[in-house]
């Protein structure tokens, strides 16, 4: 057993704590992460240069990492600096790739070309299997017709990454951002979002019969949200239990109350349980194992996610409700992160599903 | 036992119900019902209607202009109105200063200035929290220093809500530095254009502004602004959270928050059926709906009590944390209901682009804002305090 970080992995998590540091200082993440393209174009490409984006494809595809650990160590960070950069949704678009062998494509988005996957419709975003876009192929090449919803990291994007259907199979298509319609907005806990309006759009097709794929790759989604939310509770813990010490009432620091004592060892105990079963999920990420261990995760983190963040507001007081306070950010985005590739509820139901398969 | 309400009562909430479907303005109850800001004039409009029908101070005796309700019937009235998408009525001229003035005031600030409050030409705004003096309300340190027919103040409030619509403020202030920190509070009124005073927003956790900070510097407030007597500021701040504080619950707006959620059970498909049919959201639906049930007859029991010349006692504390954790649940089942969608911003995209069923736009950044409701008002851990005090005579 081991369970300290290897040093190539505690290096780009140092190196990426330090850039997000200079780039998503508090004043910038107020601002910039609520104003279109609610993201920095220049960190995106600090962040690809940094090999960032590298560290989330394995070597057979021409990075160097993309296992659940390396994941772990890259959204920790992500989290910890409550960055809005759409690294999930780049993720998604690498993992995907990888499974189709676009080795092209794989490599211009490792360089930092911009691509997210569209892949959730409006009417049940859960239900990611079972798809109202469809696609046909032909003579003048695919086209692609439908909606796809909160499509993260949509604006400003260079590359669609979009599910359809052609028949009954699911297919894996390339659409160029400009010949769809696209309906941004901005998103209450920072970054953008689209609505993605296709009509018979001309896409490139990238590869057919894709389902287990996506599942695997929202898989990896899921440990990269559950990493980032560790990496946010260690930032919010520590920012609650460092007001609590400073902010004095009734001639006292707020620490020295037993009733607040026990409520910031609680949001302890929930960032601890979070952080283990996120390790869990990581190490068993791509394994038989993973799909129950990442629901499992998944399902506590998010609980633990939305405990902290609230009790965190409750524990500052009128401060803590406050835009100018940086922990009101790391909160908001602590409980938006769970609605991300089906919410706590949803895993437990993928759980019980599961199980009932296997039986 | 009969926990039903009397005929009388009932007869008295179809003339409310059908004084709501007559009289509100369905532009004003549509804001309401999706999210959208109330603005000044709004509220004015609402509060022109009310105060016509002579409903508008219905904490005000009828000798002053109030309606001269019994407490159950102003449960019935904030029941009604929440669900029918009424504004809240903003508190601090009608519930707060109104019965102050009548209870501590003299007769000619009466005279001045309850008029001013029923017909809106007054707008006030609550003036207690500092930066420094939140639960510890009575630290506070802006001071009023007597200065002949005048009273000099500098210090600076924090918190105030709605303050930007504000045309006065009423505050506490030191008078005192001796004794006790209580014993050296007076309750003071306050035009907000005096020279002196400066208001600046503060930026909510969504996003909204509807708190502000005001500094006061070398205001002169002439001293017939006193109400009551010098140093009497804490016994006037006491009768206000002990003053009959039937609404604390929240109930009407609690039942409204379910009703809606329920809607959206309806509403919202997940995994290829209703996500009311999903067995793990109907139990969650059907706890909350046990809350807020036990929660109603907690308030009745209130209620009567009180009607039959009861103090709310320490039942105005339990309510309070009952009800606010009540509805903030509420928002947050409602608020992952909606799924992803529920983080776009409110508003944004509307019509055919509308991601989240129509009316519920604004419902994660009312989740955030209403984290307000465990921590103004008193908090809910000085509410603990307060009943641990009364159970363990601590
Ligand atoms: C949206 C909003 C609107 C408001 N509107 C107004 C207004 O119009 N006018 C006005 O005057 N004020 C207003 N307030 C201020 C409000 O009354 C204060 O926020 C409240 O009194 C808490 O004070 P604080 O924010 O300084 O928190 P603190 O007092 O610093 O408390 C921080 C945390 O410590 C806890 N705590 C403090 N002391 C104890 C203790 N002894 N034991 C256990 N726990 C304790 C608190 O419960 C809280 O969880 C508003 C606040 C908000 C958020």
């Amino acid at each position: 057993m081991d369970f300290t970080t290897s040093d190539d992995r505690q290096m780009l998590a140092e190196a990426l704590r330090r850039l997000l540091a200079d780039t998503w200082d508090p004043e910038t993440r107020a601002t910039a992460a609520y104003t279109t393209p609610y993201h920095l174009p220049t960190a995106w490409k600090a962040l690809a240069e940094m090999g960032v984006l590298a560290a989330m494809v394995d070597e057979d595809h021409g990075g160097f990492g993309g296992t659940g650990l390396d994941l772990l160590a890259i959204f920790t960070e992500v989290g910890r600096a409550t960055c809005p950069e759409p690294l999930l949704a780049t993720l998604l678009a690498l993992r995907l790739l990888s499974s189709v062998d676009a080795g092209d494509d794989l490599e211009t988005v490792m360089a930092g070309t911009r691509a997210v996957v569209a892949f959730a419709e409006p009417d049940d975003p859960d239900a990611v299997h079972d798809l109202a876009t469809t696609a046909h192929g032909g003579g003048g090449g695919w086209r692609v017709t439908g909606r796809k919803s909160v499509v993260h990291g949509g604006p400003g994007a260079d590359l669609l990454v979009v599910t359809a259907m052609a028949d009954d199979v699911m297919v894996l298509l390339a659409v160029d951002p400009s010949d769809a319609a696209m309906h941004d907005y901005g998103l209450i806990d920072g970054g953008g979002a689209s609505e993605v309006v296709l009509e018979d759009t001309p896409a490139r097709l990238l590869g057919t019969d894709v389902g287990g794929a996506l599942d695997a790759a929202l898989d990896a989604g899921r440990v990269a949200l559950c990493a980032e939310a560790v990496g946010a509770m260690d930032r919010l813990v520590d920012m609650t239990t460092d007001h609590l010490g400073a902010r004095k009432q009734f001639g006292r620091p707020l620490a020295s109350f037993q009733a607040l004592q026990h409520r910031v060892v609680d949001l302890s105990l929930e960032r601890e349980q979070a952080r283990s079963i996120t390790i869990r999920a990581a190490a068993d990420l791509d394994t038989p194992a993973g799909p129950r261990s990442v629901a499992l995760a998944k399902h506590l983190v998010g609980q633990c996610a939305r405990k902290v963040a609230e009790e965190s507001i409750q524990l500052h007081g009128g401060i803590g409700m406050t835009w100018e306070y940086p922990g009101a950010h790391v909160a908001k985005r602590l409980v938006m992160l769970d609605a991300q590739l089906g919410d706590s509820d949803h895993q437990v139901q993928r759980v019980v599903a599961m199980d009932a398969a296997d039986a | 036992m009969d926990l039903e309400y009397t005929a009388e009562e009932r007869a008295f909430r179809d003339e409310v119900r059908d004084f709501l479907a007559d009289e509100l303005p369905t532009d004003i109850s549509e804001k309401v019902r999706t999210g959208h800001e109330l603005g000044k004039d709004d509220h004015e409009r609402w509060q022109a209607i009310l105060h016509e029908r002579g409903w508008l101070a219905q904490t005000w005796p009828a000798e002053h202009g109030g309606p001269g309700w019994s407490p159950v019937q102003r449960h019935i009235f904030d029941e009604e109105a929440a669900l029918a998408d009424a504004p809240r009525l903003v508190p601090f001229g009608l519930n707060m200063l109104g019965p102050v003035l009548i209870e501590f005031g003299t007769p000619e600030q009466r005279r001045e200035l309850l008029p001013r409050i029923l017909d809106s030409t007054d707008w006030w705004c609550q003036g207690y929290s500092e930066p420094d003096a939140g639960s510890d309300l009575a630290s506070l340190r802006t001071r009023a220093v007597r200065d002949g027919d005048h009273y000099v103040v500098n210090g600076q409030k924090t918190w105030t809500t709605l303050g930007q619509h504000a045309d006065r403020i009423f505050c506490l202030v030191r008078t005192a530095a001796e004794g006790k920190p209580q014993a050296g509070i007076s309750f003071l009124l306050m035009d907000l254009d005096d020279p002196g005073i400066e208001m600046r927003p503060i930026r909510l956790i969504e996003g909204g502004h509807e708190v502000n900070e005001v500094f006061l510097t070398d205001v002169h407030v002439p001293v017939a602004n006193l109400v009551g007597e010098e140093n009497q500021g804490w016994t006037i701040a006491k009768f206000l959270l002990t003053h009959e504080r039937t609404n604390i619950a929240g109930v009407g707006f609690a039942t409204r928050g379910l009703a809606r959620l329920r809607r959206l059970g309806t509403q919202v498909v997940r995994g290829g059926a209703p996500l009311g049919e999903d067995p793990v959201f109907a139990a969650r639906l059907v706890e909350l709906e046990a809350r807020l049930e036990a929660m109603k007859v907690t308030n009745l029991r209130m209620l009567s009590a009180v009607q039959a010349g009861g103090s709310p006692g320490a039942a105005s504390s339990m309510l309070k944390i009952t009800g606010t954790q009540l509805r903030q649940d509420i928002n947050d089942l409602s608020r992952r209901a909606l799924g992803p969608g529920a983080a776009a911003m409110p508003h944004e995209l509307d019509g055919d682009l509308a991601i989240v069923p129509d009316g519920a736009e604004a419902t994660a950044a009312h989740y955030f804002n209403n984290r307000k409701l465990s921590i103004y008002g008193g908090s809910n851990e000085i509410q603990r305090n307060i009943l641990a005090r009364q159970l363990l005579g601590a």
